[in-house]
């Protein structure tokens, strides 16, 4: 049995961590009702866009256009999305997996990362990062998500990349974050679509139309990935650390437990000792 | 709806819901000019330009600046989708200024290396939160 000093010792640091993981869990949280509600207000802007496009694709399925067909380039361009901060379970080697091991695997990339965890994980993967661009997770804003589609568009306009895809953890409640590879470009069109009643007019040439809405569309879809990842990294760490905070609990109850114990045994010894000791004189 | 004679208006933009409601009419910026809506309008989509939203509601009149985007108008709603829109208590006249002229002196200079319709769009975008404020 280890002796009490040690597993004093021992059931102090635990609960120290305890302390910590519980003050992450509280402070992450918070961070995550306010990442949600961004989330959140941002949904119907990202539906109306979405709902749009697809009108317009449904029109338009005869134009031949480079954002509809791709190019030729067989290198893919992808934004990857994890986090700065580590301590949130399998969050950032789940989105990490998507590349590694996804439809992607083996492929030709220019990997554009957002969170430098998911950064530093592909670069030991062995990857090439093209475009390192962390410090947008922290707070998110849409001019950030601009930038950061403009430069997958650049590429993707010079011919140097073929696709663009978008590596993100999709945030279906606190507890389901589910990582996502979802190509952008070129567009996908939606098969079965519901025909809409009334047939849409462009005042505007559709080519031009499609010229100026796409950019916009996958600007629009960087940024929900940026938010959706930003709530789901939140949630992730809340469910680590609540799960670190019953385990340091547990452990410290085995701790105290056994430590009880040892007391109790060192006080049976020594008064055996001391009555061994006064049988022996009388 | 269209037999009220009012239009059901919604403004969506990334950070926010920023408008929903009725209105009479509504007139905005358009890559093809400025157009105005009443209700009972043919089915159109268009792409906005930078300018002046005014939305003529039952109590008067509702002004905003509102950026690049696109709309879609149908006889009885129009939805706008905008990158970004402000109410006239929301724009900073100084830094509108600011935008204002820094993108003239880019335009005037015209280097190789400046992107010329970036810098049109922010002339437009500042020349529009000016407008809306007088």
């Amino acid at each position: 049995m280890a002796s009490m000093r040690d597993i004093k010792r021992r059931r102090s640091s635990i609960q120290s961590t305890g302390q910590i993981t519980k003050a992450m869990k509280l402070v992450s949280t918070v961070k995550l009702q306010k990442a949600r509600v961004r989330a959140e207000q941002n949904a119907p802007y990202a539906d109306g866009m979405y709902r749009t496009i697809q009108s317009i694709l449904e029109r338009t399925s005869t134009l031949r256009h480079p954002y509809l067909q791709g190019k030729e380039s067989k290198r893919k361009a992808v934004i990857v999305i994890s986090s700065n901060r580590g301590l949130a379970g399998g969050y950032h080697s789940n989105v990490v997996k998507l590349i590694t091991r996804g439809a992607l695997a083996g492929e030709d990339l220019e990997l554009y990362t957002v969170g430098r965890k998911g950064k530093e994980a592909l670069q030991r993967a062995g990857y090439q990062i093209y475009l390192d661009s962390s410090d947008i997770i922290e707070e998110p804003g849409y001019a950030d998500a601009a930038a950061l589609a403009r430069e997958a568009l650049t590429s993707f306009a010079q011919g140097r990349v073929g696709e663009i895809w978008l590596a993100y953890t999709f945030f279906k409640n606190t507890v389901v974050h589910e990582p996502r590879l979802i190509r952008l470009l070129p567009v996908e069109k939606e098969e079965g679509a519901d025909k809409k009643e009334l047939p849409m007019n462009f005042d505007a040439e559709e080519e031009s139309v499609l010229e100026t809405l796409i950019p916009t569309y996958i600007t629009s879809l960087v940024y929900s990935g940026l938010l959706e990842s930003s709530a789901s990294e939140n949630g992730a760490r809340m469910q680590a650390m609540d799960s670190a905070t019953s385990n340091a609990e547990e452990m410290i109850e085995d701790l105290t437990l056994l430590y009880n114990r040892a007391r109790q045994s060192s006080i049976t010894q020594e008064l055996t000792e001391i009555i061994a000791g006064a049988q022996a004189i009388d | 709806m269209a037999e009220k004679g009012t239009i059901q208006v919604r403004i969506l933009t990334p950070e926010r819901v920023f408008y929903e409601g009725e209105a009479k009419m509504a007139e905005f910026n358009t890559s093809e000019g400025e157009l105005g809506i009443y209700p009972g309008h043919i089915p159109m989509t268009v792409i906005l330009k930078p300018g002046v939203l005014t939305l003529t509601v039952l109590e008067g009149k509702k002004e905003a600046a509102l950026h690049t985007g696109f709309a879609e108008i149908l006889p009885d709603s129009i939805s706008i989708l905008a990158e970004a829109a402000e109410w006239p208590g929301e724009i900073d006249i100084a830094r509108a200024e600011a935008a204002k002229e820094r993108a003239e002196i880019r335009i005037r200079e015209h280097r190789a290396d400046t992107d010329m319709a970036r810098a049109q769009t922010a002339l437009l975008r500042a020349l529009a939160r000016i407008e809306t404020l007088r």
